[in-house]
């Protein structure tokens, strides 16, 4: 065990780390979509899940997958840096001309687009965790429906009923969907299992999970938008 | 044919160096790229200028020599290396950027000549079966799966050339270092030192400043011997069960 | 001058077995104050490197190379032969070393060659164990296949790739030994002179081709392993980089050169295709057992090849060798085509080169049994010459691609300089005056790992270590001769290139002195080739200076050598006047255009010495001796 210590101070590691965390920050996107879809089996369906996941253990494991996610977040955001810093540092003149081969957009702007994940989720705690940024609906949650839930369903439709939040929620989408199409495969290179088939499912897993996540998460604002979600 | 050509002209390793313009006139559509550059040399040469320097040396793709970036590519916009690129590959009048690798960890020397003898330390560092003269048992006492040594001889293929450190946009170094890995992790004869091969290699090619690999197989796209990433996944199962299973 | 060639008594069979029971032996802890120089990193070079280290000597290795992998042993495809009779068809060590000296028509040594054949055997062990990946069979057991001028399958392989595979496993053993401090490699270093003290080599003066420091340094052995002198030519299937510099600095410093004129001719290569040209590509000569090779019957005829009937068709090796026909051995094809080519009946730009004409057997067999057969080669011809060889038929020419002459040595690989040791292509020991397919591989690797260590060992037993500092006048005065003669080159600032001048003599060389060659084309190349050195000394243009990287200064410096060393060449081709193997002297021949071989007064090795520039070098003889063999007139009928 000794030498596993020292397995993230090296490129290979750090890359281990990334793949890790990333995989798990996949099943957290998913699961956390796959709640939000019960928006479309109506208010109580959306409720009874959001209460849920506020009293289950007694109220303490929201805490504990919270610090959880958070910590995860940390780590796959301070190894981004550091790999970022170490990548820079491996070429410090730059070619006086482009030829990339066959490298996907999404693939060669990984940071930029985890950075706007990061805002977006930071805008996305401020919005409906904290109700910093629309106070007034975020009371009508508090409030409570008639069953003493909060009323969470309330709260994203009235929420993405402003064009302007739906507009910001799809293209975080967009971004986060670029960042999948590359991260989602990619996992299966650094843990050292994309060999023969099971490297052909990189690229499928990547755009089908980015897929996925766009369409699914995007279609709660548009719905509403279109009206088809009241 | 006609090019105008922008090369990178570096008197030593501490110059900052810059592009410049030549003109290369009389280009022959089966000129290879290097003779090319030959002619456009002898023109300076006779003229009292120096001649570009890049390396180079059997010109039929093995040794791995040359090492020229052009338009950003590689070794070049065909499959293969410098010196089996031929001037039929571009058009009459084209503006070509030529450059060296470019790598902090194969600082420039002159003009398109790069220093790879990171490559050489990452080899010294375990890249070798350790087996002295003498000793061998009958060649045939290991029968080894021609599954096996047909995988083995694919990792082998790699020529050093470094073109996998020039395409990829992080200057990573896990092509050439996983094909050394699996080459010899394959083999039985490998066995004996395979989880500390890979620990030493893993460890000097960081420590030489290479990236980290990016998982975009740009290196694969450039190398001129078609060395396959799935190496590198490997190379990574490889690191990391060693790192959880060696006692040092 | 004593050339004695230092071979043990006793039975051919058990003569290296003498010496290496009757050979001195130094203590291990001894070992390490020995320092040996080791120039070239090739096959030869880096094994011998590798396995002097192991034995704990301290060992620095020279190459001009950006690593030490990258020597020319990487570009040999074919394989590596070894008398294993893995195959059970007979073969032996005996029949490695009949072939052998057979191949080479009688001008090797019986005693070097035969210890060739038994060391063979255990390179294929050793390199196994090294990790090179051999070709192997289905059952897990190493696969072979066969060559020309054998009669049994005995070639190991890496695809197309056995020359790489093998020196990489040479590179990483020595990398070992780099990591382990008893080997200190000196790469992109240039080997510029010998140092002699009082009769031995005692080190060399080098320089770094960085920074251009010009060094020396001191050794109690020098080992040059530094391959082949084939750019003498110009144009050659060797690396462009491949020089005689080294070797010919110690022999202008009194080592003998033996047999220069004994250079190898490959008659499937791809022709010159403009004057542009810097090398030329070898395919191998497989494709001749399916192609059929012609050229049109009318002297300039321009029609593209199928445009040309049949009848106007010359398949000129069936018709002159009807049983041999396209398979006629590489000498004989090689000169053949160039009578054809002299004739006017040359195809393709510039009128050198025949073709190698697939349809008949595209034909026959359909093109997926040709693709399967040499798609590969295919691929590489239509890459190069942009002509798909399926369609149109390839267009072939002879080019040189090996060079069996080097500097002399005797059965110990030690020059007639004491401590000065030459293995590999470098040397001229092991194959006579030509050499078999896929024994140069093995020639390297058996002097490196299994020759070298056990003859130096024994030369160094007799010596004291060390002794000698570079501060010593002999080394002063070596390092001034190198530093004066690169002023002298910078100096000129003239008109051209020296590749325009290096182009311009190989033209001579090969017109002259290349496939077939007179007392007329000799006399010839001897007096345009002073002419030519003298407008490189007038008129060259080295721009720069020899303080810094400077790829002009090194080429020109090769170059240079090269003009020297040609005419050392074209005099030991005049002065073999009989025709044996690669070499051809259309006056030595039979009536139906065989080579012929004089054993009466040629059954010798012709070894030159330097007398000064300008001044005729002094040929000396060691006389061949066959005991074991009988010698055998080679036939084609």
């Amino acid at each position: 065990m000794s030498s596993f210590v020292p397995i993230p101070s090296s490129s290979i590691g750090c890359k281990f780390f990334m793949g890790i965390t990333g995989l798990l920050l996949i099943g957290f996107v998913l699961g956390h979509m796959t709640g939000n879809l019960l928006i479309f089996m109506g208010p109580e369906a959306i409720n009874e899940y959001g209460e849920f996941l506020q009293t289950m253990g007694h109220g303490v494991l929201i805490w504990v997958a919270r610090i959880g996610l958070v910590a995860i977040f940390t780590i796959h955001m301070a190894l981004a840096f550091a790999l970022r810093n170490k990548n820079n540092n491996a070429r410090p003149v730059p070619y006086g001309a482009d030829g990339t081969i066959q490298a996907s957009w999404a693939s060669r702007h990984m940071m930029l687009t985890g950075i706007v994940i990061f805002l977006f989720l930071v805008y996305h705690i401020a919005h409906f965790t904290v109700g910093a940024i629309d106070p007034d609906n975020h009371k009508e949650v508090i409030a409570r429906d008639i069953h003493n839930k909060f009323d969470i369903y309330s709260m994203v439709v009235k929420g993405f009923q402003q064009p302007l939040v739906s507009g910001l929620y799809i293209l975080a989408q967009l971004a986060l969907g670029l960042h999948l199409s590359h991260g989602a495969g990619s996992w299966l290179q650094s843990l050292g299992l994309a060999r023969g088939w099971v490297r052909k499912l990189i690229l499928p897993l990547g755009y089908g999970i980015a897929g996925i996540i766009v369409v699914g998460n995007c279609s709660i604002p548009v719905s509403i938008l279109l009206g088809w979600v009241k | 044919m006609k090019l105008t050509l922008k090369v990178w002209r570096q008197n030593n390793p501490s110059d900052s160096g810059r592009f410049v313009e030549y003109q290369a006139n009389n280009v022959v559509p089966d000129m290879s790229f290097l003779e090319m550059l030959d002619v456009v040399n002898g023109d300076l040469m006779a003229q009292g200028q120096e001649p570009i320097a890049f390396d180079h040396d059997c010109r039929e793709g093995i040794c791995g020599s040359c090492s020229l970036v052009i338009n950003g590519r590689a070794h070049g916009p065909t499959r293969g290396t410098t010196c089996q690129t031929y001037m039929r590959n571009f058009s009459d009048g084209q503006t070509l950027v030529i450059e060296p690798w470019r790598a902090k960890a194969f600082p420039v020397l002159r003009d398109l000549v790069c220093d790879r003898s990171a490559f050489d330390r990452i080899t010294q560092a375990g890249g070798y079966i350790s087996s002295n003269v003498g000793g061998a048992p009958d060649g045939n006492a290991l029968p080894i799966p021609k599954v096996v040594a047909d995988k083995a001889m694919d990792a082998a293929e790699c020529i050093g050339c470094g073109a996998c450190v020039a395409a990829c946009k992080n200057a990573s170094a896990m092509l050439f270092v996983s094909a050394k890995v699996s080459h010899l992790g394959l083999l039985p004869q490998g066995q004996p030192e395979r989880t500390a091969r890979v620990r030493k290699m893993v460890s000097q090619m960081d420590k030489e400043g290479f990236g980290a690999c990016t998982n975009q197989y740009e290196c694969e796209a450039a190398c001129p011997k078609e060395i396959s990433a799935d190496f590198i996944a490997r190379m990574n199962g490889d690191y990391l069960w060693a790192s959880v299973t060696t006692e040092e | 001058m004593n050339l004695d060639s230092k071979i043990p008594e006793g039975p051919l069979e058990q003569k290296w077995d003498s010496f290496k029971s009757n050979m001195k032996l130094i203590n291990p802890s001894n070992k390490r104050k020995y320092k040996i120089l080791i120039v070239g990193t090739g096959l030869a070079g880096a094994s011998a490197a590798a396995s002097l280290a192991e034995l704990g000597y301290q060992v620095e290795t020279f190459c001009f190379q950006d690593s030490p992998r990258r020597a020319h042993s990487i570009a040999a495809q074919g394989g590596i032969n070894a008398a294993k009779n893995y195959q059970n068809d007979g073969d032996s060590i005996w029949r490695l070393f009949y072939d052998t000296i057979k191949g080479g028509d009688f001008r090797s040594r019986e005693a070097n060659v035969y210890r060739l054949a038994q060391m063979s055997v255990k390179i294929i062990d050793h390199c196994v164990a090294l990790g090179v990946p051999f070709a192997r069979e289905y059952g897990g057991l190493l696969d072979n296949r066969s060559f020309g001028g054998a009669q049994v399958s005995r070639t190991f392989y890496c695809r197309g790739q056995t020359g790489q595979q093998l020196l990489l496993g040479a590179y990483s053993t020595m990398a070992r030994q780099i990591a382990q401090g008893r080997i200190k490699s000196h790469p992109r270093t240039e080997m510029l002179d010998l140092v002699t003290i009082d009769g031995r080599a005692r080190g060399i003066i080098v320089r770094d081709l960085q920074t251009g420091k010009i060094e020396s340094h001191v050794g109690d052995a020098v080992v040059l392993a530094t391959g082949g002198y084939g750019p003498v030519f110009f144009l050659s299937t060797n690396a462009v980089g491949c020089n005689v510099t080294a070797t010919y600095r110690a022999h202008k410093r009194g080592a003998l050169f033996a047999n220069p004129c004994f250079t190898q001719i490959h008659p499937t290569c791809i022709p010159v295709t403009g004057d542009y040209q810097s090398k030329l590509t070898l395919m191998s000569e497989s494709l001749r057992n399916d192609g059929r090779i012609w050229v049109p019957k009318n002297q300039g005829d321009k029609r593209s090849p199928d445009q040309i009937p049949e009848a106007d068709r010359d398949y000129f090796l069936e018709r002159k060798y009807p049983s041999f026909g396209n398979l006629a051995p590489r000498d004989i094809s090689s000169r053949a085509a160039k009578e054809a080519c002299d004739a006017g009946k040359g195809v393709g730009e510039g009128g050198r080169g025949v073709y190698l004409d697939f349809s008949d057997a595209i034909k026959r067999l359909g093109e997926n049994v040709i693709r399967e057969r040499y798609g590969n080669l295919f691929d590489m011809y239509h890459h190069i010459t942009n002509e798909n060889p399926y369609k149109v038929p390839m267009r072939i020419y002879p080019a040189v691609h090996y060079c069996m002459g080097g500097l002399w040595v005797d059965y110990t690989l030690m020059s007639n300089i004491s401590g000065l040791f030459v293995l590999g292509e470098a040397n001229f020991s092991d194959h006579g005056a030509n050499r078999l397919g896929a024994s140069a591989l093995m020639q390297g690797l058996a002097d490196g790992y299994f020759v070298a260590p056990y003859t130096i060992t024994n030369y160094l037993a007799s010596t004291k270590p060390g002794g000698v500092g570079t501060d010593h006048a002999d080394f002063k005065r070596c390092e001034n001769d190198v530093n004066e003669n690169i002023k002298k080159i910078l100096s000129i600032k003239g008109k051209r290139s020296p590749l325009s001048i290096h182009r311009e003599m190989g033209k001579v060389v090969w017109n002259e002195v290349g496939m077939a060659r007179t007392r007329q084309s000799l006399t010839k190349a001897l007096q345009q080739i002073p002419a030519i050195r003298e407008e490189f000394w007038k008129n060259v243009s080295v721009p720069g200076s020899g303080a810094e990287m400077n790829k002009g200064l090194e080429y020109a410096l090769r170059v240079s050598d090269f003009l020297e060393f040609a005419e050392l060449l074209a005099e030991d081709a005049l002065a073999r006047e009989e025709s044996c193997g690669a070499h051809f002297r259309e006056e030595y021949q039979t009536e139906d255009g065989e080579a012929k071989r004089n054993d009466q007064d040629f059954a010798f090795v012709s070894a030159w010495e330097y007398k000064g520039m300008g001044n005729k070098p002094v040929l000396h003889k060691e006389p061949l001796t066959y005991d074991n063999v009988h010698l055998a007139v080679r036939s084609y009928k």
